[in-house]
């Protein structure tokens, strides 16, 4: 299939309808709890056939009080893979046991190639106005924005065929108590930035020798730090949206008890009625902007926020790739240096340390064909994650964009509601 | 047909002189179905006049109109075209160049007119305003070095269009100004108005511009006086004590409602701004993309730009339809209300004269002089009262009417945007789903629209 069709669907997306409402899911029902997601799974397994794999993070508990207290989220599972002991169950997991996940995930697989998805990022002011028990819009939203953003971490690491097979992450999703995460506090948000950051300076002040097929990577890597700026602009231009959004509900507000008051003042008794009639409507106005606002955040903000991460766990997975080359030349600059070294004993005349050496030479002999194979693993590994990652991301965008269209829709339609209502109160002036 | 013609003699970034022609028979035109006439720029220009002050222009014994205007920095020359059948004029046919300055002296002198004291006079256009455009153009120039070719044309033209927007309202507002005036007829007789009209030399009126601004203010601070004036006078008659209590409440509540009107109409030319932006940087990702996510991009740049037009129609229908509306009617308000003053004035007078006839009878001195005197007042309250009533009558009922046009008009425009903006989204939704597998490509909960 052509790929820059923008009209094509690859693998198989079952669509459902799509869900508007503003809070974690609160249904008991599990059945219930998976109708409200914006689409099911289907997941392809290594041998090729079809399963279903469905995850919701929802129910924010808080738990404890003050300072201690944390966020509890319910993770539940619907699935039909054989590997999995249930078809349906659910958890409790709290934040830091997402990014324990990381943190194992990340052990494992990176060095093999992987593109690994990255955590939400900590709040420390989000979370402190949580535990302080500030019960305002504000913390509300921030409970919000973190569960959904767990929810889709979730996804897409069980979107990845191999960690799926990861039994860690199993574990993560069917076992009733995890051990405690600890040490998270380096991986997650502007400490993840960091390390990332690190790991490509050393690989910039390293003078590498590449052979042809490394254009690729080279190329591409420089395509993933262009796209990652220019995702960053896009974000802080649908930011600015949410924000201007947010401030036409507040002026729309002011306006509609604005208009309320002129009403009354009105001696024209069918004006009068009209003049109230209008500040209904542009107070109804007020609630659709508000839900606009709503998309405008959670469909296109939140999407441009991740990509923007992931195309840091992108360049991260390249320098890793780096790592893995390094550590092939110093494996075979040692392998050189063992060789002199038995040349020399051979020309000094020292039988009896020559069997050393030559173990010696044996050893690295090997670890370079070991390393020589890894590195040309992890190479067509990173291919490989690159063009699924590069799928994933048409398909992501798309959906995110038709979610938006749907929000826009269902606004205007209820635009039009609103005012052909008026329509025959303004008609009535006389 | 285009019934416009807009032509622009040069648009430099510094000066940007800005030439704005009208057809001629714009003003003239009644009723004009507004549909149609939304998108063309001129159409919902001469429908607004007719909707803000409904009999206008339909006297074929005076026409007026301004069908020409040349923006240069500062300053906004109108052309002033009238057409005529009265004999009190030279010619049947002419034109003359105005500055708002000259605006202004007339509006002064019909005010200061003795005679006009009982008329509602109408409300002297406000100063042509190009801030707004002004500022983004230095924005514009600022960001130069750091935009794409393709989106600094794109700023200038959406810049020069707003510009457009400023210029023709500025133009229509002085337009009005002197079609209430033409359709008076008391005021169409006014001499200095005729004056106005024809005199084709310059009326040497700027020399007034610092004698305006003090007059301005020491003419605030009498108002304000008068506020205590009239509120604190007794009033004998029924119909002007309503008229009072209505029309101080009102003026604050309007203003109000104007200003806040104001307010969530800036936020709505912000989101289409914003959306702007989002294509800008949707493009420019598309651009330096070489996979097959660029179409994706491209198509989704596109999306956004269709969402940012639509939403700029709906900021300057709003803008038009209620915005300016209510700042409209703020200001004529405003000359009720000092019709009400001047009669307040003339009662105090009366009232005082009375009480100088008392006085002169108790002394027996200059008595004839207080009765002529007391007389006089007498007449002028009176005449003031009458006339005051007609006017402030006729108010009441154009005002409903203007309300109501715009009421409507609003809505239908509203209606049919966000029906456009529906149909638009539909049609991308389609688009970007149809080929999902099997039954799924008609979503199930597109069947509702």
């Amino acid at each position: 299939p052509d790929e820059g069709d923008i009209f094509s669907e690859e693998g198989s997306y079952v669509r459902s309808d799509v869900h508007h409402t503003t809070n974690g899911l609160h249904s008991d029902e599990e059945l219930d709890l998976f109708t409200g997601i914006s689409l099911h799974r289907c997941t392809m397994t290594q041998s090729g056939d079809q399963f279903e794999l469905n995850i919701a993070v929802t129910n924010p508990e808080k738990i404890g009080d003050g300072m201690n207290a944390y966020m509890s989220y319910k993770v539940s599972t619907q699935t039909t893979l054989p590997m999995f002991l249930n078809k349906m169950f659910s958890v409790r997991r709290r934040f830091s046991d997402f990014l324990g996940l990381y943190e194992t995930i990340s052990a494992k697989h990176s060095l093999l190639g992987c593109i690994i998805p990255p955590p939400p990022q900590k709040s420390v002011v989000g979370m402190t106005k949580v535990k302080v028990g500030k019960e305002d819009s504000s913390s509300a939203e921030f409970v919000e924005k973190r569960r959904a953003a767990l929810e889709r971490y979730l996804q897409r690491v069980v979107a990845h065929p191999s960690l799926l097979q990861d039994p860690d992450v199993r574990e993560f999703l069917e076992r009733d108590e995890l051990p405690r995460a600890v040490n998270t506090q380096a991986l997650s948000g502007p400490g993840l930035l960091k390390m990332i950051n690190r790991a490509s300076d050393a690989v910039n002040k390293m003078t590498i020798k590449m052979n042809e097929s490394d254009n690729w990577f080279e190329s591409k890597l420089q395509e993933v730090e262009n796209e990652e700026q220019l995702l960053r602009r896009l974000h802080a231009a649908v930011d600015s949206l949410v924000n201007h959004r947010k401030e036409l509900c507040s002026n729309t507000v002011v306006f509609s008890k604005s208009v309320a008051m002129l009403g009354s003042v009105e001696e024209n008794s069918a004006l009068s009625r009209a003049l109230s009639q209008l500040a209904e409507v542009e107070d109804k106005m007020e609630q659709l902007h508000q839900q606009q606002a709503f998309s405008d955040f959670f469909i296109l903000a939140e999407l441009l926020a991740d990509y923007v991460r992931l195309l840091g766990a992108v360049r991260y997975c390249f320098e890793q790739r780096m790592k893995v080359w390094q550590r092939l030349q110093e494996a075979q600059s040692t392998l050189q240096k063992k060789r002199e070294a038995e040349a020399k004993l051979l020309w000094a005349n020292k039988p009896e340390k020559l069997q050393q050496a030559k173990d010696d030479i044996n050893e690295w002999e090997s670890k370079v064909s070991q390393y020589e194979r890894d590195f040309e693993r992890v190479t067509c590994t990173v291919r490989k994650e690159v063009l699924r990652f590069e799928k994933e991301k048409a398909r992501d965008f798309k959906q995110h964009i038709v979610k938006y269209l749907e929000s826009l829709l269902h606004t205007q339609h209820r635009l039009v509601k609103c005012w052909e209502a008026f329509l025959p109160e303004a008609k009535a002036i006389a | 047909m285009k019934k416009n013609v807009y032509s622009y003699s040069s648009c430099i970034l510094e000066t940007l002189p800005l030439r704005v022609q009208q057809s001629s028979f714009s003003s003239t035109f009644p009723g004009k179905r507004l549909g149609q006439a939304a998108w063309s720029s001129e159409g919902f220009g001469s429908h607004w006049v007719r909707s803000v002050s409904v009999d206008l222009n339909n006297d074929a014994s005076l026409v007026i109109d301004i069908p020409d205007a040349l923006c240069e920095r500062d300053k906004v020359k109108f052309t002033v075209h009238t057409k005529t059948t009265l004999s009190s004029f030279q010619k049947p046919e002419f034109s003359v160049p105005r500055q708002h300055e000259e605006f202004i002296w007339l509006h002064d002198t019909i005010v200061e007119t003795e005679e006009y004291a009982g008329l509602i006079i109408p409300p002297a256009p406000p100063k042509p305003d190009f801030e707004g455009p002004r500022e983004k153009m230095h924005k514009l120039g600022e960001g130069e070095s750091s935009m794409t070719k393709e989106e600094y044309a794109k700023m200038k033209q959406e810049l020069e269009a707003e510009y457009l927007a400023v210029f023709k309202k500025t133009v229509q507002v002085h337009e009005v100004f002197l079609q209430r005036l033409s359709s008076h007829p008391i005021f169409r007789k006014d001499r200095n108005f005729q004056i106005f009209l024809e005199y084709d030399q310059d009326l040497s009126v700027r020399r007034k511009n610092a004698k305006e601004m003090f007059g301005g203010f020491f003419k605030n601070m009498v108002k304000s006086a008068d506020e205590v004036l009239i509120s604190g006078v007794k009033e004998v008659d029924e119909f002007f004590e309503q008229e009072k209590t209505f029309l101080l409440d009102y003026s604050s509540k309007i203003k109000d409602a104007s200003a806040k009107a104001e307010k969530m109409t800036r936020s709505h030319k912000n989101v289409a701004d914003d959306y702007n932006h989002i294509s800008g940087a949707l493009n420019s990702t598309a651009a330096d993309n070489n996979t097959a996510f660029k179409k994706h991009l491209e198509k989704y740049a596109e999306v956004f730009e269709k969402l940012r037009k639509l939403e700029d129609r709906v900021a300057s229908d709003q803008e038009l339809k209620l915005t300016e509306l209510l700042r409209y009617y703020t200001r004529d308000i405003q000359a009720a209300k000092d019709l009400l003053y001047r009669r307040a004035r003339a009662l105090a007078d009366n009232e005082n004269s009375n009480k100088a006839l008392d006085k002169a009878r108790l002394k027996g001195k200059d008595i004839a002089q207080a009765e002529e005197n007391q007389k006089q007042c007498l007449q002028k309250f009176d005449k003031l009262s009458e006339s005051g009533k007609k006017e402030l009558t006729s108010f009441k009922a154009r005002r409903v009417v203007a309300f109501r046009k715009n009421l409507i008009e609003m809505t239908e425009l509203e209606i049919k945007h966000a029906k456009v903006r529906r149909l638009k989204c539909c049609v991308y939704h389609y688009m970007f789903t149809r080929q999902c597998s099997g039954s799924h490509g008609k979503p199930g909960n597109m069947r509702e629209f």
